[in-house]
């Protein structure tokens, strides 16, 4: 692993305003990325870690503090950040190619070769006239990682990717990412509400606290990979990250 | 199993809608009974009627006429409200031109526009197709620009991630899913041009189904104007079972149902 920074997330805080008061949603989140590193941003519902992800993002504008991307403040979206959300978000009326090349220039054979090429990578040979509706919910996802990935960002978002699927398309989907993260060495981050999920595919779990969000605690995952879900030392991380949960809420509460 | 069937063969007699044209017609036969043709011609003499018109070539030339100028005025409202819909949809300052116009004329009716119509553009086509045009219009934008309003803001979100620049996102995002709620206004529109066109007819006369009604109820050939309502019940329904099928083969994908 190279030393290089690639995200640095200095002190940003976020507030939102609405009619009535104003919200703070994060408060002086510190954290650095490393080039090829894959982090796992854990936390309860609604505890801000969307937000973090949706400001690195740059869907989310005026924040405090600075996210620095190569150096670089974020202020807006762009194709070095690709997006994978909770729902697929593929366009209905456009065929999986189309979806897939939406925005991107180049010869309909360059195109053309490109699509194949992730769509062999996530499975889905030969889907490339299908429509959207006509796919299930794990294989319209595979197609919008496909959609990310094809733009080559520097680094992949994550947001509860697999949060909509059953539990086993999503044991699926985890090693498939997994896969996909060490071919194409891509920097992701993701954010989850599955503990097991955060621990499988992460070189560290960020553990965050809500309302307004800070980061708790980094958790360095040390297991080799692939990984096994039924491992001693899968389930010594489980533990550690359940109990810290058990005890936050029961400060919460008192 | 036998029982079964036939409930089958029963629901299926009752779902066809046959048992209300039946009392329908049963109950129109017995009420022209008592009354002379002038007043109330019977199924048979409506009918007798209609195949009159047809042989004549009454009917055939009138239709021509009211689909020709339903077409025009129609056609055009399409052609005018849906890109002035996107526009009104899409940009805020264009918005806060449009709606407090729209807000107000929407209400005036065509029908009382006829006379001025006539005034401004003669006794010819061209007022009752800029009448049908009038009637067809907002229905067409006012659902546009609600189609653009309500447009999923996750997918603008997401085709933009993407690399989709302004320009694309208003076509390949915000048009498309704006599809639906134009085609509800389109097929709204459509139902707009046809009362308007009759009552266009009637008023200004010339010909048309609606001058057939008009003029044979003066010249009390009470069931030749029978005759003409029902071809207009009849055009209303194909027109709109045609266009909402059109609709669910060709813009299935667009969520049109």
């Amino acid at each position: 692993m190279s030393d290089n920074n690639i995200l640095e997330i200095k002190n940003v805080s976020k507030i939102f305003h609405t009619p009535d008061k104003d919200v703070e949603a994060i408060k002086k989140v510190d954290l650095t990325v490393k080039e090829g590193e894959f982090i796992s941003i854990i936390g309860a519902s609604g505890c801000g870690k969307t937000t973090l992800l949706r400001l690195i993002a740059g869907l989310e504008k005026n924040y405090g503090g600075d996210i620095l991307l190569d150096g670089k403040r974020v202020e807006k979206a762009g194709l070095d950040r690709g997006v994978i959300f909770q729902d697929h978000r593929l366009l209905p009326w456009l065929t999986v190619e189309d979806n897939l090349t939406l925005g991107l220039d180049g010869s309909k054979e360059e195109l053309r070769e490109l699509v194949n090429t992730y769509l062999k990578k996530v499975d889905l040979e030969n889907f490339e006239k299908v429509y959207p509706g006509q796919l299930s919910g794990g294989m319209a996802q595979r197609v919008s990682i496909a959609r990310a990935l094809m733009r080559h960002p520097r680094i992949l978002l994550l947001d509860e990717p697999l949060g909509a699927l059953d539990a086993l398309t999503k044991m699926n989907m985890q090693t498939e990412i997994g896969k996909i993260w060490e071919e194409e060495k891509t920097t992701m981050i993701m954010v989850t509400h599955d503990i097991d999920e955060a621990i499988f595919l992460g070189d560290k779990v960020v553990v965050m606290r809500p309302r307004p969000a800070e980061v708790d605690q980094v958790i360095e995952i040390e297991i080799p990979r692939p990984r096994l879900r039924s491992g001693e030392d899968f389930a010594y991380y489980r533990n550690l990250i359940i109990n810290y949960f058990n005890h936050s809420i029961l400060d919460y509460v008192i | 199993m036998a029982t079964k069937e036939k409930t089958g063969i029963v629901e299926k007699i009752l779902r066809c809608g046959i048992i209300s044209w039946i009392i329908f017609f049963t109950l129109w036969a017995f009420a022209a009974f008592n009354y002379d043709e002038i007043f109330l011609p019977s199924p048979i003499e409506t009918w007798k009627a209609l195949v009159k018109v047809i042989s004549d070539g009454t009917l055939g030339a009138d239709i021509i006429a009211s689909l020709g100028r339903i077409g025009k005025g129609w056609g055009l409202a399409i052609l005018t409200a849906i890109p002035i819909g996107l526009l009104t949809g899409h940009f805020k300052c264009v918005r806060w031109l449009v709606e407090p116009l729209l807000n107000l004329l929407r209400f005036i009716p065509a029908i009382a526009l006829t006379s001025m119509f006539l005034i401004w553009f003669g006794v010819d086509d061209k007022s009752k197709v800029a009448l049908i045009l009038y009637a067809a219009f907002f229905p067409i934008l006012v659902n546009t620009i609600a189609g653009v309003v309500t447009t999923d803001k996750s997918l603008v979100e997401a085709a933009s991630c993407m690399g989709a620049g302004r320009i694309r996102v208003f076509f390949t995002v915000i048009v498309p899913s704006s599809v639906p709620n134009i085609f509800t206004g389109v097929r709204l529109g459509l139902s707009s041009s046809i009362i308007c066109v009759i009552a266009a007819e009637m008023l200004v006369g010339g010909d048309g189904l609606g001058y057939l009604i008009q003029s044979s109820r003066m010249y009390y050939k009470t069931s030749w104007a029978f005759a003409g309502i029902i071809t207009l019940a009849l055009i209303g329904f194909i027109a709109d079972r045609l266009l909402s099928f059109v609709g669910k083969k060709l813009l299935k994908h667009f969520g049109v149902k």
